[in-house]
C-alpha cells in the first residue's frame, strides 16, 4: 500500500516537474522524484540502491541547479500545437499497446521467477566471501558489466572535458 | 499488476516531456525520469513478498530473500545515468552559450 | 586563504563546513571498505567523497578545493583507479580466467576477506569520487571564466 503512495506522488511530482513554468522549481520537483524512489527502493528491501540512489540525486540535483540558476526561461511561443501533441500521443499509445503485451507474460508482483539467482543466492557467501550478495553479484559473478559501467563513466568524463575545455590557443595568438 | 501500470505511466510522463517539450532542461529532466521508472520497475520485478534484503547476518540462517540480480544491474545503471546526465548537461550550456537561448526550435542556424 | 570573506559564503557556512567536511570523507571512506559486509560499496561510497569536496567547493570557493586535488591530478587518480580495476580484472589470469577471484577469502564477516572484491571496490571508489569532482570541476571553472 505504501508503495502505491510513492508511487502515485512521483507521479504527482513528474507531472509538476515537466509542466513548471520555471525551471529551477522543475528541477526541485525531481529532487522530490529522486527522493522518493529512494524511499521506494528502501521499501522494496534494497538498501544499496537506496543509499547509491540518495547520494547520486544530491550531486545530480547540485548540478542540474549549477546549469540551470542564472539563466533564464524565455516564454516560448508554441507553434504547431496540434500536431506535436498529436504525434506525441500517438507514440505513447504505440508504448502502451506494447508494453500491455507484455505485460501479459510478466510473473505477478511479489512472486518473481529466480532462476540464475538460485545458484548466487546459495553459493556466493562460500564462492567469493562476500556477505553482501549485491556486491558479489558486481564485482565478481558478474563483473564484466562493472567493468562496462566503468568505461562507459570514464567515456562520460572525457566527453565532459572536452566539451567544458577553455578555448584553445589560436585565439588568444591572434 | 497495479504496480506495474503505475509505473508505466511514470514512463508516459517521462516521454510526454521529451517529446512535447522545446526546452533542452524539460527535455534532459523527461530523461530523467523515464530512467527512474526504469530503475523502480526492475527492482518491483525482483520483490519478493515478506523477503529480506539480500545480505548475510552473522547468526542466522536467512532463507527468503529477494532476488539481489535487478538491484545489481540496477545499481550500475543509477551511476551511468548520473554520467549521462552530466554529459548532456554541459552540450546544453554550450548550446546556450553560442544561441542564448534553451528553445530548441530556434538552434537551427549552424553559427561558426 | 580559507578565512578570506571575500570568496565562498558566510561564516556560518564555513564554520559548520570545518566540522563536518571530514566525517563525510571518513564516511564515504568506510562505506568503500565496507562494501562487502554492509550496504554500500564503491560506487556509493566514491560519490559520497565527491559529495564531500564538492561541499569544501560551495563553502569556500574553488581555490580552497583545487589548492586540496588540482585538476591534473584528479584526471590522474581517475585513470589510476580504471586502470586499478583492470589490473584487478588481469590477476585473474594468473589462476586462469578473466576476473577470476584468486586471492585468499578469509573468514567471512571479517573486514579483510573476499579476496580480489575489496580491491576492486576500492579502485572504482577512487574512479567514481574523482571522476565525478572532475566533472563538477569542469563546470565552476567554466562559469568562472564566462564571468571574467
Amino acid at each position: 500500500m505504501e508503495l502505491h503512495i510513492l508511487l502515485i506522488f512521483m507521479i504527482f511530482a513528474a507531472i509538476v516537474a515537466i509542466e513548471a513554468k520555471d525551471l529551477l522549481s522543475s528541477v526541485i520537483a525531481v529532487g522530490a522524484v529522486g527522493f522518493a524512489l529512494c524511499l521506494a527502493f528502501l521499501i522494496l528491501k534494497a538498501p544499496d540502491l537506496a543509499i547509491t540512489q540518495l547520494v547520486v540525486e544530491v550531486l545530480c540535483l547540485i548540478i542540474l541547479i549549477r546549469a540551470t540558476i542564472n539563466r533564464d526561461l524565455p516564454l516560448v511561443i508554441e507553434g504547431r500545437w496540434i500536431f506535436n501533441t498529436i504525434s506525441t500521443l500517438v507514440f505513447i499509445a504505440v508504448f502502451l499497446f506494447f508494453s500491455w503485451l507484455a505485460l501479459k507474460e510478466l510473473p505477478s508482483f511479489g512472486q518473481p521467477l529466480m532462476t540464475v539467482v538460485k545458484k548466487y543466492l546459495a553459493e556466493g557467501t562460500t564462492k567469493t566471501g562476500a556477505v553482501n550478495i549485491v556486491t558479489a553479484v558486481i564485482l565478481d559473478f558478474r563483473a564484466y558489466d562493472t567493468l562496462g559501467e566503468a568505461t562507459v563513466l570514464f567515456t562520460a568524463v572525457i566527453g565532459i572535458m572536452a566539451v567544458l575545455r577553455r578555448p584553445g590557443r589560436k585565439k588568444i595568438e591572434r | 499488476m497495479s504496480l506495474y501500470l503505475l509505473c508505466l505511466v511514470l514512463f508516459c510522463i517521462g516521454l510526454y516531456g521529451v517529446l512535447r517539450k522545446r526546452n533542452l532542461v524539460k527535455i534532459i529532466i523527461g530523461l530523467g525520469i523515464i530512467e527512474y521508472s526504469l530503475n523502480l520497475f526492475f527492482v518491483l520485478l525482483g520483490y519478493k513478498f515478506h523477503g529480506r534484503a539480500p545480505i548475510d547476518a552473522q547468526d542466522q540462517i536467512i532463507l527468503n530473500m529477494v532476488d539481489p540480480l535487478p538491484q545489481a544491474l540496477v545499481l550500475t545503471s543509477i551511476v551511468i545515468g548520473l554520467g549521462i546526465t552530466a554529459l548532456v548537461i554541459s552540450i546544453a550550456i554550450r548550446i546556450y552559450e553560442k544561441y542564448g537561448t534553451f528553445d530548441i526550435t530556434k538552434i537551427k542556424r549552424l553559427r561558426g | 586563504m580559507i578565512d578570506n570573506p571575500k570568496t565562498g559564503m558566510t561564516l556560518i557556512v564555513k564554520t559548520v563546513t570545518r566540522l563536518t567536511v571530514g566525517l563525510i570523507l571518513l564516511f564515504g571512506i568506510y562505506i568503500i571498505l565496507h562494501g562487502h559486509l554492509s550496504p554500500g560499496g564503491g560506487f556509493a561510497g566514491g560519490v559520497i567523497v565527491a559529495l564531500s569536496f564538492v561541499h569544501l567547493m560551495l563553502a569556500f570557493g574553488k581555490d580552497v578545493a583545487v589548492a586540496k586535488i588540482s585538476r591534473n591530478l584528479a584526471t590522474n587518480l581517475e585513470s589510476i583507479g580504471a586502470m586499478m580495476f583492470l589490473l584487478v580484472a588481469v590477476m585473474g589470469f594468473l589462476g586462469g580466467s578473466f576476473f577470476l577471484n584468486i586471492l585468499a577469502k578469509g573468514k567471512p564477516f571479517d573486514l579483510f576477506s573476499s579476496g580480489a572484491i575489496i580491491l576492486s571496490n576500492i579502485s572504482i571508489g577512487i574512479k567514481v569520487g574523482v571522476g565525478l569532482f572532475a566533472i563538477f570541476l569542469a563546470l565552476v571553472i567554466l562559469e568562472k571564466t564566462k564571468k571574467e
